[in-house]
């Protein structure tokens, strides 16, 4: 049986968003800022995607910007802010731990550029704290970025809240959404976001296409610069038939977003439960604020990436946060951020569902899964420790 | 990131895998911290390894280079034995990652480990050099 459940690291294309893609290479195919009936047709094709982009999030159709992805979104979103705000003497930005690193990475370089940076504890069970928020709010914050939900372990952040507190105080406020939107609820008027990144395959959009969500008004820098596409913040020819897929898809997923997130649900306990009853395994963030169709487990004894190959030679596609899958020398940050300690995030699984997975593949997993640990438990001299170490107890 | 055919096939059917009850020599290297550990266990007999196990806390290359290595030792006189090398071990792979060549130096340093323990635990008198390597692990 083959299963692809590694869906948060990208997803197979909808047809929905794949048929809508196609005609813009073969017929649609001209250059939105062009003014002949070609041009002009798939500048048509990109108004229409927009609107369906802001209705999903909520928004007016001019606050939603185009870009090549979750990462430039949030690239953009949080250079731009810094930097416009740094003219006001704002240099102050707030975000947690356990950020994706297209956040995190921005903020280092940005911390090289004399801004300072405070990142919040995201606690055991993977949820920020919004108290811990108002205590880090200072005069001179520019930004707060805080995640929607991890994509790692799927836990769902208190946006709503830290909105709230973000608008009371004056202060920006934006989210990596890119785990969320499309599978769970998400409202940028609601939810009290300045600034939101988003991106297409994550929801069965194409590759290589996200947009970035920013309240009219709010002045931020660009990132690239060049032709007047997007409203003249984003320079480029637009990706008119990435663009119209990733709406297509988005639309699927928001009508779809109560039934595919009740299938989910009930396929990720069903998952949760069978791999709580392999010995010294535990499940990795808050067990109800998640996303509904994550997955975090760690196997103590086990090194990851073994398992991960050992899962795909059973035809399971899933991921880890071990070190030898990240090519460095540490674990994930976002399982230390929760507490972990090393050698049990080594032994990190994730398995992430979509919507066309189903329960007979989730007991398939549950077949596969403790032999392999086993195996890697019969060869691991960890295991023999920890067991020495439990019957001496 | 890609693995040789060849790492493939020894982390999917590794060779040696196992413990020696009775071994005359045992060395571990490696820490849980960094997500390796590395245990060999030697059968000696007249300065020759007969028999080799070994049982590895790791991600496939890791399990690979034990089950190249073991298999590189096994009928070896010891001053062969410790002549083996990462790069050695290496090349029989038909090459490694470069964020993975650190589990093939961890081989090469259980090995000169138990060959180490069996010296000692014998009274036979060896020369530090053939043990030349830091104690405690460090990724290169």
């Amino acid at each position: 049986m083959k299963v692809y459940a590694d869906n948060a690291a990208t997803t197979k294309i909808s047809k929905t968003a794949l048929d809508a893609m196609l005609p813009c290479y073969t017929q649609i195919y001209g250059n939105p800022s062009s003014l002949h009936t070609v041009g002009q047709e798939a500048f048509h094709a990109l108004r229409d995607a927009r609107r369906t982009v802001a209705e999903c999030l909520g928004c007016e159709s001019d606050e939603v910007f185009f870009t090549s992805g979750g990462s430039e979104s949030d690239n953009w979103a949080i250079r731009g802010i810094a930097l416009a705000m740094a003219k006001k003497g704002k240099k102050h930005i707030i975000s947690t731990k356990f950020e994706h690193h297209a956040v995190l990475h921005t903020l280092n370089k940005l911390e090289k550029e004399g801004f300072s940076v405070t990142l919040l504890d995201v606690y055991e069970n993977g949820i920020v704290r919004v108290e811990d928020l108002k205590n880090a709010i200072r005069d001179d914050t520019a930004l707060v970025t805080i995640m929607y939900a991890n994509n790692e372990i799927g836990t769902i952040q208190p946006i709503r809240e830290i909105g709230a507190v973000c608008r009371e105080k004056g202060v920006l406020f934006h989210t990596d959404a890119v785990q969320a939107v499309g599978h769970i609820p998400v409202d940028v008027k609601a939810d009290n976001i300045d600034l939101l990144s988003l991106s297409g395959h994550k929801f069965h959009g194409p590759k290589g296409v996200g947009a970035l969500y920013c309240k009219k008004g709010i002045r931020f820098e660009n990132l690239i610069e060049g032709g007047a596409q997007e409203s003249n913040r984003r320079a480029g020819t637009e990706n008119v038939p990435g663009i119209v897929g990733m709406a297509a898809a988005l639309k699927e997923a928001c009508d779809n977003m109560e039934k595919n997130a009740e299938k989910l649900v009930a396929m990720r306990e069903q998952l949760i439960n069978g791999i709580l009853k392999i010995d010294r395994s535990r499940i990795n963030g808050d067990r109800v604020n998640r996303l509904p169709g994550n997955v975090s487990a760690c196997f103590e004894g086990v090194e990851g990436e073994s398992l991960l190959l050992y899962l795909d030679l059973a035809g399971i596609s899933a991921s880890s946060g071990s070190a030898c899958t990240s090519g460095s020398l540490d674990p994930s940050h976002v399982l230390l951020s929760i507490g972990l300690p090393h050698e049990v995030a080594h032994g990190s699984l994730r398995l992430s569902l979509c919507e066309e997975n189903t329960p007979e593949q989730m007991d398939y997993i549950l077949s596969q899964l403790p032999g392999i640990i086993d195996r890697l438990r019969d060869m691991s001299p960890l295991w023999e420790k920890i067991q020495k170490e439990s019957n001496s107890k | 990131m890609e693995y040789s055919e060849k790492v493939m096939e020894h982390f999917v059917h590794p060779h040696n895998v196992g413990k020696i009850e009775d071994a005359d020599g045992v060395g571990e290297v490696g820490n849980a911290k960094c997500g390796d550990i590395m245990k060999m266990y030697l059968k000696i007999n007249d300065g020759v390894i007969t028999d080799v196990k070994f049982n590895t806390y790791g991600c496939a290359s890791a399990i690979a280079t034990s089950s190249i290595a073991t298999d590189m030792i096994k009928g070896k006189p010891l001053s062969e034995a410790l002549k083996l090398t990462n790069k050695a071990v290496v090349e029989a792979l038909d090459g490694l990652p470069a964020v993975k060549i650190h589990c093939s130096v961890l081989a090469e340093q259980a090995i000169k480990a138990a060959v180490k323990d069996y010296y000692e635990k014998n009274g036979i008198e060896y020369d530090e050099a053939d043990f030349h390597f830091n104690e405690e692990h460090h990724h290169i």
